[in-house]
């Protein structure tokens, strides 16, 4: 491995000399971690996963990183996780479909622990029938928990976005979790171009004194929830700390948004903003969505597209202004909930426009034809069908 | 030119997976875009393979297996006539306007299709790829550049040397150092590499006469398709 230096986190995210490579998904997760000075790593990998941590493991093996942890199953890799941070540490781990759920009760109590750990999450099929393939309907459990959830939409983004998420989640006024979104196969298994930053700069390390809450076992009375529950406290004191301290986890949430802004340049991405109907998207069904905007234009029909970049915190100001003369609004989504489609339909006032949909289910392909198909109904364009499916 | 969004049927054996890689890797060479996207199945000798290639002289953002191509290539006659194939008929999916190109013979496509590609305004491209492989090449696992060869020497959007390139990579890879001269290569090593600049010009042969066939029964394609 190449000496690594420390250079200031500004200058690495956001004017350091960039490379291109063209590399997978998982490469890209595994080469942020590189860049990133990160203490440990803590997985618990078994099918479905992606290679990831295989990866991270290596870079490890170089040097890298000081630790790997190699847990015994996805709660002890997450509990470990909430461990190392609190003793100080800078912590990865990602993971993917059941072992999300898996782990999802350590992970819920990340942010209330203000634990500033980064999470991939490589999406894969949790609802039965068994498959294996890229249903992203696990990122809907996560929206609730109170950490930052991003979705990447590409190779580039998941480089982006992991390099980021460490420092925004160390900042004092976040101090929570990051979760890292992107499709398995479709992302993780697939390459693109990614421009870098050098090899040899890395982040400053966590400073655990830089936090709102001191790290271990400090005698300062918010952070000794841990040791000295409110449980053990009257209900009343119990219900009291929870409210208080979960207001201010939702309130670090939102105030991770300026961050957002500063280091992946804002929450939303919006291609054509004077379009009449728009698409909007999030992860991999946002490159679905580009090619539906170019499919538009070929057929002069004036479509636009909102890639979603940060789900929770939700931009609600940032849709609801680009929307707000939308004519329909198309929601392609990998999954059969609609989540994304439930989250634009709260944050605007003319939730009669969107349409929820097309939506696939079980990790299938999400073809551009089948967004047409509802930007044809939104145009009010009746279109013989001929194809033979 | 804008897009083609090409599926590749054919039996395991047949290279369907490697001549995609040669298609995408020509792009490249060209300084255009292709994306690549195999079909993970039970691959075996003779079981339906599928591979989809996306090729393109702007960026490609669309991810996964091509469901609706305007390219189909039947690398094999039973992928039609004994169904050997993931997606049945052999022309789901395909859009209108759409070009199929199918190694045989002798017209294997049933009447009831007939009816279909003509409703679709489909180019169907005939021609025994197997048989000019074994002609050329002496054996019929060159049927994949034919057909390679024939695609592109209908739609002409990548130069003859930018297919050269992409086979060359493929059968000699970064291993070889042919440039230069400078280094001796032992006889054991200059022995595969010879075996393998005969495999190479045989492939070659193979595309090229491919694209004349294309030029001689005038399928040429001027018009670039749209979608």
């Amino acid at each position: 491995m190449p000496e690594q230096r420390v250079v200031d986190a500004d200058y690495l995210l956001l004017e350091a000399p960039r490379e291109r490579k063209f590399i997978t998904g998982a490469q890209a997760m595994a080469e942020a971690v590189k860049r990133a000075n990160v203490d440990i790593a803590i997985a618990y990998p078994i099918t479905p996963q992606s290679e990831v941590m295989h990866l991270v493991g290596d870079i490890w093996a170089q040097g890298y990183l000081k630790d790997y942890y190699r847990a015994e199953e996805e709660y002890g890799a997450m509990s470990a996780i909430a461990g190392a941070v609190r003793g100080g540490a800078r912590a990865f781990s990602a993971t993917s479909g059941p072992g999300l759920l898996r782990g999802l009760e350590a992970i819920a109590s990340w942010p209330g622990h203000r634990i500033p750990a980064v999470l991939g999450v490589l999406t894969r099929v949790v609802n039965a029938p068994l498959s294996i393939q890229p249903d992203n309907v696990e990122i809907s459990y996560l929206l609730n928990c109170g950490m930052v959830v991003l979705h990447a939409e590409n190779q580039q983004d998941v480089f982006d976005f992991t390099l980021a998420s460490f420092i925004i989640s160390e900042k004092v006024d976040v101090y929570i979790p990051i979760a890292v979104c992107t499709e398995g196969f479709f992302v993780t298994h697939a390459k693109g171009y990614v421009n870098m930053t050098p090899e040899d700069m890395k982040l400053p390390p966590r400073d655990p004194y830089k936090a709102p809450v001191p790290p271990t076992d400090c005698e300062i009375p918010p952070a000794r929830i841990q040791r000295d529950a409110p449980v053990q406290k009257s209900n009343f004191m119990s219900y009291l700390i929870h409210a208080v301290w979960q207001q201010e986890i939702w309130a670090s949430n939102r105030r991770a948004m300026k961050y957002i802004y500063k280091y992946l340049g804002g929450p939303i991405e919006v291609v054509n903003p004077d379009a009449e109907v728009f698409v909007v998207a999030s992860g991999c069904a946002a490159a679905q969505g580009r090619e539906a905007v170019r499919y538009a234009q070929l057929e002069g029909l004036n479509v636009g597209l909102v890639k979603v970049k940060s789900i929770c915190p939700f931009p609600v100001n940032e849709v609801r202004q680009v929307l707000s003369k939308a004519k329909a609004i198309i929601v392609p989504e990998h999954n059969i909930v609609g989540w994304l489609a439930k989250e634009v339909k709260a944050a605007i006032p003319n939730s009669d426009a969107v349409i929820g949909g097309p939506r696939v289910y079980g990790g299938m392909t999400l073809p551009v034809e089948l967004i047409m198909e509802k930007v044809y109904d939104a145009f009010g364009i009746k279109k013989e069908k001929k194809v033979v499916v | 030119m804008k897009r083609y969004n090409i599926r590749i049927a054919g039996v395991g054996g047949q290279g369907v997976v490697t001549s995609a890689h040669i298609l995408g890797n020509a792009m490249s060479a060209a300084g255009k875009y292709a994306t690549l996207v195999p079909f993970f199945g039970s691959e075996k000798r003779m079981a339906p393979v599928e591979a989809y290639v996306r090729v393109s002289d702007q960026p490609i953002y669309e991810v996964g297996e091509v469901v609706y191509p305007n390219v189909i290539m039947i690398y094999h006659p039973q992928v039609i006539t004994h169904g050997k194939s993931y997606t049945m008929p052999f022309y789901s999916g395909l859009k209108e306007n759409g070009l199929a190109i199918i190694n045989t013979d002798v017209d294997i496509v049933p009447e009831e299709d007939w009816v279909v590609l003509k409703e679709l305004n489909t180019r169907v491209y005939m021609f025994p790829a197997t048989k000019l492989a074994l002609d050329i090449a002496g054996t019929e696992l060159a049927t994949n550049m034919a057909m390679i060869g024939l695609f592109f020497g209908i739609t002409r959007i990548v130069g003859f040397e930018h297919i050269e390139q992409a086979v060359k990579e493929r059968f000699l890879g970064n291993t070889f150092v042919a440039s230069g001269g400078t280094t001796a290569l032992d006889s054991a090593i200059e022995k595969k590499f010879k075996k393998k600049m005969e495999l190479l010009e045989k492939n070659m042969q193979v595309i090229r006469e491919a694209f004349k066939v294309a030029e001689e029964r005038g399928w040429v394609e001027e018009e670039a398709l749209t979608t």
